[in-house]
């Protein structure tokens, strides 16, 4: 903890000012900035409170979708009765993320930006080591405990996990992150560590998320959430999947399907293969537990989190079927 | 059996018999207080004053400091002192819970000597806590680090030191085994697990010339005092220790911990209050919670299932600068009737805080091991889990040959099978299924002995007509506060909320530690003497004073209900507070304990209140005391993704006589939530190449949340004991817990076939 200045901006136009000050950092529900500085990894120079700017906070439906304020509450959004009946799998993310408290506090905008629960990186007393926290420090994490760490999109300087939920339906249902003007899909937002873990997403200095846009789709009216822990309550993924379906007049070929993956990836994990494998097939077991297994292609394992790559196809598997209604 | 102090109709002690207030379902008294927020806590008092202290911690796992730099730190805003080994002031060393000498040399409560990660090294106080926070982060520490030796898994550790005083053994049980027709062999792993009650540890300490007030949770009012004092050179009274109320300890809050020392010394030294408070990470570290064990166990058995030896060996990791032995055959040794047994078990020094008490220590593990043990060889010899448990039903202790006072055991496996649905139970494995679900029924049993020590009350009767219990027992939330004014407003004649109860102050009258599960037993006791002194005081003067209404009918005896006095030769009635009126008496107070009445001096008292070494055994005297359960556990487990839910438990108890059943009932689910945790959830995960626990945070070491836990339907058994205690309960804080990891393994068992023997049971070990 060190002293920081607190600036609380007039409007959107001056957040994005501040923003752009090295070592400024965005308050919004401040779930993971307060966390993250009492553990001693997050040191901002200058705190931007954002919570008071306005008209940033609604849920907004239209023809083409729904736009997201970034500051909605995560329990706002997985309450409202629009977003369960055209979009469950993102309720069902929100309302199986965090504790009640968190999603009290916590933003649609923050919860993107959440950072990894790898006890490595919120370690650094203990663990000088990470290139996420401090770039080419290395990384405790190979060779310590593992079983909470990625086995997809790993590099050999990182093999942290992303925690989220919401952000793998958002990956799923191809929703846009809207960064004022710039707007950048999903997919595309979150960054693969590679050789700059601590990099892990598209945001620009200066830049702030005012909101995420989900596109209506047959599949997304037609989606669930599936996420798999030791405790019910207040655990981040073992392994996850969010799945959207949608059938052909024949009620059995699959028409369109999209499948993403958390807790077992480095960024939220669009499983194309999957939905490749499965579109235009009928819908059965055994073609879902076979094409499933695409999802674990080029996966692995440090040890302890082997068991990641049996699970997650199996998670898949039971999602598609659920939505099929064969589970 | 000895069923010769039970009445030809069985009472069960509680309101069922009829009666007054002990023994009903009142709701806690100190409920109110505590949901409105009105209950202050330790780390709540604000004093004029009041700096702040911080700890850091060391960042290796074995070594020494070299330097300790803390010109930074010192010139930090807001920073009044840095602590630091070669600056904080020596103590005294003093004496154990046994009574014995600590050791040799000044205590120091921070050292340069490293033998664990995360041990307190320096301390930051200044006027507020993010000044003292941010300057603690200033402090920089060059080590000279060595190989710390992280758990009993790394072969350095080697085997241990044995520990001959919890070895057991009777008849020939190596020949016996070798000769036995059925054998089984298996070991049983328990982690490190965490006592994380969700008030941290902490404190408020403030000198004033040489007496020091504390503001400490505490499971242990004399105890802690007692040491206080003896690390300050100043007399046990100087002290002065107030914890009215405790958020949750479950072993942990019994003795003062270096940080009590470090606040206590930052106050002396700077003069003026000092409050600390531990962060939740830190706490995994200032005090070791239940040690990582592992047994393994070999069952000698007939073709029938009938025990005919045990073999036993044990370790639990201790520290290297201490000794924690975590007694592992406690329930092994007094189960079941075999005629040979022999158990002995080492403790393993390696580089980790010195493991302490959580709930139900030894018995916990223990149970783990036996109950687990006796289910496979169920299976190994073709009997129903609770059919062979009746078949090996020990009728009186094995270990020490002494009949049990009470063992209702046959009548726990009755009502919880019968209320479980045993019956319906399909013994083969993966043999019930719902869906994608496996669903197993398993079922254990758990112990907890009676412990025994004294303990001393006042009863104060006072002229509005209201009656005060006053002692330094405490109430972590188990209901000591409400179970002690039903003592009280029985023994009197009272109404229960004409009872006010003053707890957990060393100004009050001495009681020992709340563990062990004995202080409901023995506090009832005191508070049931002193109370009855207290009315016969009140009837003597009635009969006896001039003023007296009652004085010309030169009654024998009064009788008092409901605060109302009456003689049976009829004539008046007149409430308490009119009596006391016309005696013209502002109160009538007596302080009775229950020390043996010819050994109670001061000097007995105090070694009774601060040390252990006036508990008595379970065994000492006629009888065998010991509290019993059995859990019968459903689960349902996902083939695919081997998460195991438990959706069902049923448990059947006997703590004797119930002093409140709600209160009881309370406890034993508490028990068997925390048991659920621990056996599906908590795991204290160290990193081997650091000796750190990583998840020391309540967000990764996972305990059981509402989402994991089921009804919980339990059942009484008990009858009232009078061996036991003097108004006939045994054990029920610690006797919950006991039982269900093992019923809850072997539940997974019978629904998936595969037998998990290390704790947690995590999803991973259930898939292919």
């Amino acid at each position: 903890m060190r002293d920081f200045d607190y600036a609380r901006p007039a409007s959107l136009a001056e957040a994005r000012r501040f923003a752009a000050e090295p070592g400024a950092m965005l308050l919004a529900g401040g779930t993971t900035l307060l966390d993250l500085a009492k553990c001693g990894v997050a040191a901002p120079v200058k705190v931007i409170d954002i919570t008071h700017l306005e008209g940033l906070d609604a849920i907004t439906f239209g023809a083409a979708g729904v736009h997201i304020g970034a500051l909605a509450k995560m329990s706002h959004v997985a309450a409202d009765a629009a977003i369960r009946e055209n979009f469950p799998a993102v309720s069902e993310a929100l309302w199986q993320a965090a504790s009640a408290q968190l999603r009290n506090m916590a933003t649609i905008g923050g919860n993107l930006l959440q950072r990894t629960r790898c006890a490595y990186f919120r370690d650094p007393l203990a663990f000088p080591a990470c290139n996420k926290r401090d770039p080419g420090s290395g990384c405790a994490a190979l060779g310590g405990i593992t079983r909470n760490h990625a086995v997809l999109g790993t590099s050999k300087v990182c093999i942290a996990t992303n925690p989220g939920d919401l952000a793998v339906v958002l990956s799923a249902f191809d929703a846009v992150v809207h960064l004022g003007e710039r707007r950048i899909a999903t997919d595309d937002f979150f960054l693969l560590p590679g050789m700059t873990p601590e990099r892990e997403h598209a945001l620009e200095p200066g830049e702030v998320i005012t909101a995420v846009t989900i596109p209506a789709s047959a599949a997304a009216r037609r989606s669930t959430y599936l996420k798999v822990r030791d405790r019910q309550s207040y655990e981040f993924a073992a392994a996850s999947a969010a799945v959207g379906m949608e059938l052909e007049p024949d009620g059995k070929t699959i028409r369109d399907l999209r499948v993403a993956l958390g807790g077992v990836a480095t960024k939220p994990w669009r499983a194309r293969d999957v939905e490749k494998a499965l579109i235009g097939k009928p819908l059965e077991p055994e073609a879902v537990r076979e094409a499933s297994l695409l999802a674990m292609t080029g996966a692995a394992a440090q040890g302890d989190n082997h068991y990641k790559i049996d699970l997650a196809p199996r998670v898949v598997t039971r999602a598609i079927m659920k939505v099929g209604g064969l589970a | 059996m000895t069923t010769d102090i039970l009445p030809a109709k069985v009472k069960r002690g509680d309101a069922s018999d009829g009666g007054a207030s002990l023994g009903s379902r009142l709701s806690r008294i100190d409920g109110p207080a505590k949901i409105t927020g009105a209950a202050r806590y330790a780390l709540e008092h604000h004093l004029e004053g009041l700096c702040h202290a911080v700890i850091v911690q060391s960042t290796i796992g074995a070594g020494r400091i070299g330097v300790i730099d803390t010109t930074a730190a010192d010139a930090a805003p807001g920073v009044l002192m840095v602590l630091t080994p070669d600056r904080i002031m020596p103590l005294k060393s003093a004496t154990t819970w046994l009574d014995t000498p600590g050791p040799e040399g000044p205590y120091l409560a921070l050292t340069n000597v490293i033998n664990f990660m995360g041990q307190h090294i320096a301390a930051v106080v200044a006027e507020t806590f993010e000044q003292a926070t941010a300057a603690a982060a200033l402090v920089k520490v060059y080590y000279e680090e060595t190989d710390a030796i992280a758990t009993y898994d790394d072969p350095r550790s080697g085997e241990g030191m044995a520990l001959d005083h919890l070895a057991v053994s009777w008849g020939e049980a190596e020949a016996a085994l070798a000769e036995a027709p059925v054998r089984i062999e298996a070991t049983y792993r328990t982690p490190r697990e965490y006592n994380v009650p969700i008030e941290p540890h902490g404190l408020v300490a403030q000198w004033s010339g040489d007496k020091l007030t504390v503001w400490e949770p505490s499971q242990w009012i004399n105890g802690m005092s007692r040491t206080y004092a003896e690390w300050f050179g100043v007399p046990y009274e100087n002290v002065r220790l107030v914890s009215p109320f405790i958020g949750g300890g479950f072993g942990s809050k019994a003795f003062a911990l270096a940080h009590g020392a470090i606040a206590a010394c930052a106050a002396k030294m700077l003069d003026r209050p000092v409050k600390l408070a531990l962060t939740r990470p830190q706490t995994f570290t200032a005090f070791g919670g239940r040690p990582a064990t592992r047994q393994t166990l070999k069952l000698g058995a007939t073709e029938e299932g009938k025990l005919l030896s045990i073999v036993q060996t044990g370790a639990n990791e201790t520290s290297v600068d201490g000794v924690w032995g975590e007694p592992l055959a406690s329930v092994t040794a007094l189960m079941y009737a075999t005629p040979h047994l022999a158990a002995r078990q080492t403790v393993v020094p390696v580089n980790t805080v010195l493991p302490s008490a959580l709930r139900a220590p030894g018995e916990n593990p223990s149970a783990f091991g036996i109950e687990c043990a006796i289910d496979e060889l169920s299976y190994e010899v073709g009997i129903d889990p609770v059919a062979i448990r009746l078949r090996n039903y020990a009728e009186e202790d094995p270990h020490a040959k002494k009949p049990w006072s009470t063992r209702q055991l046959r009548e726990a496996y009755e009502a919880g099978a019968k209320a479980f649905g045993w019956e319906k139970r399909k013994p083969e494995p993966r043999s019930m299924r719902d869906g994608h679900h496996l669903i197993g029924w398993g079922v254990a049993a758990g112990t907890y002995p009676v412990r025994r020590t004294a303990g001393e009350a006042m009863v104060g009767l006072f002229a509005d007509g209201r009656a005060e219990v006053a002692s330094s027992g405490i109430d972590m939330g188990q209901g000591t506060y409400t179970i002690l004014a039903q003592t009280a407003a029985d023994a009197i004649g009272l109404p229960v909320d004409q009872v006010e109860v003053k707890l957990g102050d060393s100004a009050l009258p001495g009681a020992p530690v709340a563990g062990g599960s004995q202080l409901a037993n023995l506090m009832t006791g005191a508070v049931h003497k002193a109370a009855l002194a207290a009315r016969d005081e009140l009837i003597g003067l009635a009969i006896s004073d001039p003023n007296s209404p009652f004085r010309a009918l030169q009654a024998n005896t009064l009788s008092v209900a409901d605060g109302v006095i009456s003689s049976p030769r009829g004539g008046e009635e007149v409430t308490i507070a009119e009596l006391m009126r016309r005696l013209g008496r502002d109160k009538i107070e007596v302080l009775r304990d229950t020390l043996p009445e010819t050994n109670n001096s001061a000097a007995e008292k105090h070694k009774t209140y601060t040390t252990i070494t006036r508990m008595r055994s379970p065994t000492e005297g006629d009888y065998s005391l010991h509290a019993w359960c059995v859990h019968f556990i459903e689960v349902r487990v996902d083939e695919d993704f081997g998460t195991v839910r438990v959706s069902r438990v049923v448990s059947a108890l006997d703590s004797g006589r119930l002093y409140n059943p709600k209160l009881a009932e309370s406890q034993w689910k508490g028990g068997i939530i925390m048991g659920i945790g621990q056996a599906l959830l908590e795991e204290g995960l160290v990193d081997r190449r650091k000796g750190r626990v990583i998840n020391n945070n309540l967000g990764d070491y996972l305990i059981a949340t509402n989402a994991d836990i089921p009804d919980i339907e339990v059942i009484s058994v008990g009858v009232p004991d009078f061996h036991a205690s003097v108004l006939g309960g045994k054990a029920v804080g610690e006797l919950g817990i006991v039982g269900v990891a093992p019923a809850i393994a072997n539940a997974v068992y019978h629904a998936t076939g595969k037998r998990i023997r290390d704790l947690p049971i995590t999803l991973e070990k259930l898939i292919d």
